[in-house]
Order: structure tokens, then C-alpha cells, then sequence
């Protein structure tokens, strides 16, 4: 990879108004909800729910629109003896340090300024993998599409299928299904979503005593042991990995 | 006049001296080295003092109104061969002992102290360990159980005994005492007018105190932890529970305080925190539940269909997944003035209480009570939209089950 080229983008997005606002809306959120809020265990619940929604869509949205605002940035150096695959790199990782700068300015900083707890720990750790994941899946979008309307209509599906409609299907197979021992199967399906990985692994904080419940053991069970941990993180990896494995494979064949 | 009072002292100094009777000393190098010897040379009114060693005797019959005095807690071994004491006469009273190593049996209930048929006995600042029955009371009155410090080591539900077992028993005073490792740390059946005062009930099997046909009893200020499924009150009226603490209760059968067919009684200044179910309720009606704390519990309240006229007032709700549940669809409970820390109303006439009635409960918990595994959706964006959709406008869930007037600001009490 090249670190000229990824100093540059950095310092590039970092100069970007929409970086700064990003990060200022977010700590406004979470400090009204620290102070509105009594308890340190509710703000973070609260403030789980806001990432869970903010993050994967701004990351998709802005990422794909930078990508295709980026288009001549990236021909000029294409034009210049570098490697395409350095470029991208340099590229995706330059927008999410940027974006998970802003989030832990943001959102880390109230946290922590009213103490890190442990759950506050893992909701900056969920945050930051989030921002990773789908700056990831915008660059996959954008590669797809080589006109800018379909890459974020895309994008947007995406967004929505990952928060709303695989949640909904989930729940359709809990509630028809529930006459079979479907509790395995479900693990397995939750963990092929990165926002439900993310949320399970803090209900696993804040929320124990109701997991503790008849099924909600087994799930506490599995994803509370280092074995379900260590298999969430690495879902959680691959819905980094693949997408960037895909998107550099187009990426290298694209025509620009 | 004078005469009076001087046949009365006459007469106290008489009674005294019957009622204080000799000393009866045991050690291995006093005259009596064994208790059961000094138990059969003592008459009424006798001390029997032991002092610290180690004793290896069973099957202490108590049939005199005697004093058994431990110095420094002597320790009885019962080598896990039979009981300790029976205690069969009234007045009877037991300090300051340590007794050991009560063995399981399935034949009768062996206990380290038991009291058959006798009133006003103490028993106080003894230490029982391993044992299957601590202590144990069987058509006793008036008896009062201070401070004793019980400890057992129960394996399985079948095998292991209670801690302290009260049967068919009244005016009973339990102050004071730890009892961990038993099936149930106490247990009643068929008590009245026991007051139950400070106690300690963890680590036990099943539940940390059981009552079944146990009707007006008080219990005040005793502490339930981490014991296997709670608190159970069971088939009782006249209850009065106050200022105690459920904590800790954590598995699929395991609740803070279990209610069933439960009548007019009072849940009064009690902390719930951290437990799986707080309070579950079935078919128990006419309870007050009052100025209570229910802090992190999976459920805070879960209110079977068949309970009806309960009065929940004045209580706390923080930080539960879910405030109230239920599995019917009618409501029959009375909620007013409680603080739901999940209330988003307003209050604009600023009296301290909502203007918005709250609607504790979600449509989403009556799913996980139908289908459990939905659990996993817990705060995902749906299960949200779903409730907020049904509270708009709500077709499923109980449509009077509403807090009227629900409080602003976590409530003080004194």
C-alpha cells in the first residue's frame, strides 16, 4: 500500500466539512442522551440504538458518494506507475480512519468522559468494526455501478435489507418455525448480519438478566462463551474481508 | 399492704430459686465428660454449661426444661450417624453450639436441633455445618430462632433438606440467621403468625425461603441471593412483605418472588435487582405492591391472566428489559403513579406527573412470552417499529393495562 497516497486521502477527507459535521452531530446526540438520561447502563442502550442506525447509513452513503467523487482523482493516478490495488486500499482505508475518527470523537469521547464501562468499551468497538464493515460494502456498491444513481440507490437497499428487512425475515422464521428446536439455526442466521452481531454482543452486556430467560441461555451460552466471541469477531472480519476481496477484484478489471 | 408485697417477693425469691437450678458443667477433665450424661442427671430449671472441645455423641434428648450453654462453641459431631438434639419439653433453650455433620436421610428428617411439640424454646448464636436439616420445628408455638449461622452442603433437590423447617407451627420469631446450601434455606408449612427479621438466604437449591398454607406472617428486611429459583409464597392470605432484598435470582425458573394463589397482602419497600423475573404473579389477587425498587431484572413483573385486583402504586422502575408482561390480552390490575424509567411523555402542567398515560407493556414482550426465541431481536430496529406502532395504536396488547398517571422523576422514599 501506499502511504503517500492514503496520507494524502486522509488528510483530504479530515479537511472535509462533512467529516467535522458528522462527528458534531454525533457528540451532541450522545451528550444529550448522557445528560437527559439518568443511568450510565440506559444512555448506552440508548446510544446503541442510535449507531446501530446512524452509522451504517452514513458510512454507505457518504462512502459511495466519495468513491464517485473520487473517479478523476483516481484516473490521474492511474495514469501514474502505481499499483491498482494499492490505490484502493488506500483509499477504503483512508475513508474509514476518517470516518471512525469522527465516530470515537463523537461517540467515544462523551462515553468515555463519563466513564468507560465495559459495556461503553464494547460500544466503541462495535461502532468502529460497523464503520469498517460498511465503508467496505459502499466501495463494493461502487465498483458495481459505474452510474452514481444506481451505486447509492444500491447502497440504500443495502442499508435497508441489513437494519430493517433481514431483522423482519428473522423474526418471520422465529415465528413460524418456533414448533422446532430452531435456536442453533437461528445463531447461525443472526450471524450473518453484522448489525445483529453488533447489538447481540452488547444485549450480552446490558441486557443478561432477561437473556438469562428459557431460550435466551442458549444464545447467552454461545455467544457469551471466548468460542462465540471469537467466531462473532470473525464474521464480523469477513463481512470486511469479502467485500474488499470482490471490490478490488472488479476494481483491477474496471475500464475507467 | 406490706404483707402483700412481701408474700409476693417471698414468693419471687422462691420462684427464682427453683427456676435458676444447678450448673451442670461438661469438659473432658470435669466430672461429666459427656452431654447425654449431663442431660440425664439435670432436672428442670438446670444449666448445662459445655466447654470448648469436641464432643462425638448423637441423639440428644431433651424431655427436661434445661439451658444448654456452649462456651466458645463447642463443637457436637454427629459423625453422620443420627439427629442431634430433640428437644420434647417446653422452655427449652440452645446457644452458642457448633454442631456438625447431620447425614442424609430418606426415612426421617435428621436434624442438628429439632423441636417436636414444645413451646417457648430458643435457639440462638449456634453454628450448624453439613448438615441435611438444620433446624427443625414441628407443632412447635412461640419460639424464637436467633442468629444461628446454617451452612449445608445439598448435592441434588432429592437429597438435601431445608435449612430451617418450620411445620404446623405458630408465633415463631426468625431473627438474624444465614442459612446457604440446603434445598430451602427456610421453609414453611402450615405457620401463622411467624415474623421472619434480617435473615440471610443464599446459595440454596431451590428457593431461599418457600411457604405454602402460611397465612399472616411478616417478613422484614432479610436479604434472598443467587438462590436456584428465588422466592416462592405459595397458597397463603395476610402476607406482609417489606424491605427485602431479591437479588441475583438468574435462570428460566428462576424469579425474584414467585406468587401463587396469594391473597390480600402487602409488597411494601423491597428491591428487586438483577434477577431473571422480579415478580411473577399467578392467580393471586388483591395484593398490594408498593414503593419498591426493580432495578436491571430481564422481566420486572411478569402478571399471569388469572391474577385480578392487585394494586401496583408508587414503585420504581429502572433499567428492565421489560417493566410489566403478561399472557392475556384483559386486564384486571390497577397501576397508577409509578415511575417508568422507559416513559417518554410530557408533563406540561409541570405537577410532576405525566399528562400521557404510559403503557408498560410491549407488544414485543407478549411475543418473546409466545415465542421465546424472538429474545434475539432484543432492541433491533423492528422489535422498536413494532412497539412503537402497537402503543400508537394498540390491538393486541392489554388496552387498560396503563399507568394513568405515571410519575416524571425516579421516585424518593423514606
Amino acid at each position: 500500500m501506499d502511504k503517500k497516497i492514503f496520507k494524502y486521502i486522509l488528510f483530504d477527507l479530515l479537511r472535509n466539512k462533512f467529516i467535522l459535521i458528522y462527528s458534531i452531530i454525533l457528540m451532541v446526540m450522545s451528550f444529550s442522551i448522557i445528560y437527559i438520561g439518568h443511568d450510565s447502563s440506559k444512555a448506552v442502550i440508548t446510544i446503541l440504538n442510535l449507531i446501530l442506525f446512524i452509522i451504517p447509513l452514513i458510512c454507505l452513503i457518504f462512502g459511495t458518494i466519495h468513491f464517485y467523487n473520487s473517479r478523476e482523482f483516481i484516473q490521474f493516478l492511474l495514469t501514474q506507475p502505481v499499483n491498482r490495488k494499492n490505490i484502493f486500499r488506500a483509499e477504503y482505508l483512508a475513508l474509514s480512519v476518517s470516518l471512525s475518527l469522527g465516530f470515537l470523537i463523537g461517540v467515544g469521547f462523551p462515553v468515555m468522559l463519563y466513564g468507560l464501562s465495559l459495556s461503553g468499551l464494547y460500544l466503541i468497538v462495535t461502532g468502529i468494526s460497523l464503520t469498517f464493515i460498511f465503508t467496505a460494502l459502499a466501495f463494493l456498491s461502487s465498483v458495481l455501478n459505474k452510474d452514481k444513481v444506481k451505486g447509492i440507490g444500491l447502497s440504500i437497499i443495502i442499508w435497508l435489507y441489513l437494519t430493517i428487512i433481514f431483522d423482519g425475515l428473522v423474526f418471520l422464521v422465529i415465528y413460524f418455525f418456533n414448533d422446532y428446536p430452531i435456536d442453533r439455526f437461528i445463531i447461525i442466521l443472526t450471524s450473518l448480519n453484522p448489525i445483529d452481531l453488533g447489538r447481540i454482543l452488547m444485549l450480552l452486556q446490558v441486557d443478561v438478566s432477561a437473556l438469562m430467560g428459557f431460550t435466551g441461555a442458549t444464545f447467552q451460552k454461545f455467544f457469551g462463551s471466548i468460542l462465540g466471541k471469537a467466531v462473532s469477531i470473525l464474521f464480523m472480519l469477513l463481512w470486511i474481508i469479502l467485500p474488499l476481496f470482490i471490490s478490488v477484484r472488479i476494481f483491477k478489471k474496471t475500464n475507467f | 399492704m406490706t404483707a402483700k408485697i412481701s408474700y409476693i417477693f417471698l414468693f419471687l425469691i422462691f420462684f427464682y430459686d427453683v427456676a435458676s437450678g444447678r450448673d451442670i458443667i461438661v469438659c473432658k477433665n470435669c466430672e461429666t465428660v459427656s452431654i447425654k450424661d449431663a442431660i440425664r442427671q439435670s432436672i428442670d430449671g438446670d444449666r448445662i454449661i459445655i466447654k470448648k472441645d469436641i464432643y462425638n455423641e448423637n441423639n440428644l434428648v431433651i424431655d427436661k426444661q434445661i439451658e444448654i450453654i456452649g462456651e466458645d462453641h463447642p463443637v457436637i459431631d454427629l459423625e453422620y450417624k443420627y439427629q442431634g438434639f430433640l428437644i420434647q419439653k417446653d422452655h427449652v433453650k440452645i446457644t452458642g453450639l457448633e454442631i456438625r455433620n447431620i447425614s442424609v436421610n430418606y426415612m426421617e428428617d435428621l436434624s442438628a436441633i429439632k423441636i417436636d411439640n414444645s413451646d417457648h424454646c430458643v435457639i440462638e448464636n449456634n453454628i450448624l455445618k453439613d448438615t441435611f436439616f438444620a433446624i427443625y420445628l414441628a407443632k412447635a408455638n412461640f419460639c424464637l430462632i436467633k442468629n444461628n449461622k446454617i451452612s449445608g452442603q445439598a448435592k441434588t433437590e432429592t437429597s438435601s433438606g431445608n435449612g430451617v423447617h418450620l411445620w404446623k407451627c405458630t408465633n415463631i420469631n426468625l431473627e438474624y440467621n444465614e442459612a446457604e446450601g440446603h434445598r430451602d434455606g427456610f421453609y414453611f408449612e402450615f405457620v401463622t403468625k411467624g415474623t421472619m427479621t434480617g435473615n440471610y438466604s443464599h446459595n440454596n437449591l431451590r428457593y431461599g425461603l418457600h411457604f405454602m398454607f402460611s397465612d399472616s406472617n411478616v417478613y422484614r428486611d432479610n436479604l434472598f441471593r443467587e438462590n436456584g429459583a428465588g422466592v416462592a409464597v405459595m397458597y397463603s392470605r395476610n402476607i406482609e412483605m417489606t424491605d427485602n432484598k431479591f437479588e441475583d435470582n438468574w435462570g428460566p425458573a428462576s424469579y425474584g418472588l414467585l406468587l401463587k394463589d396469594i391473597t390480600r397482602s402487602l409488597v411494601k419497600g423491597n428491591l428487586f435487582y438483577k434477577n431473571t423475573t422480579g415478580i411473577y404473579m399467578e392467580g393471586s389477587d388483591q395484593i398490594n405492591v408498593e414503593n419498591n425498587e426493580f432495578n436491571s431484572n430481564g422481566w420486572a413483573t411478569k402478571i399471569l391472566g388469572n391474577c385480578m385486583d392487585n394494586k401496583f402504586t408508587q414503585n420504581n422502575y429502572l433499567n428492565n428489559t421489560f417493566d410489566v408482561s403478561s399472557n392475556s390480552s384483559k386486564n384486571a390490575n390497577f397501576y397508577s403513579g409509578n415511575y417508568w424509567d422507559k416513559y417518554d411523555g410530557y408533563d406540561l402542567d409541570k405537577n410532576g406527573t405525566g399528562d400521557v398515560p404510559y403503557r408498560p407493556v410491549s407488544l414485543y414482550s407478549m411475543i418473546v412470552d409466545k415465542v421465546p426465541e424472538s429474545i434475539i431481536l432484543l432492541r433491533s430496529f423492528i422489535v422498536e417499529l413494532i412497539d412503537v406502532t402497537e402503543k400508537a395504536m394498540p390491538v393486541i396488547i392489554p388496552e387498560t393495562l396503563i399507568d394513568e398517571s405515571p410519575e416524571m422523576n425516579k421516585i424518593k422514599f423514606n
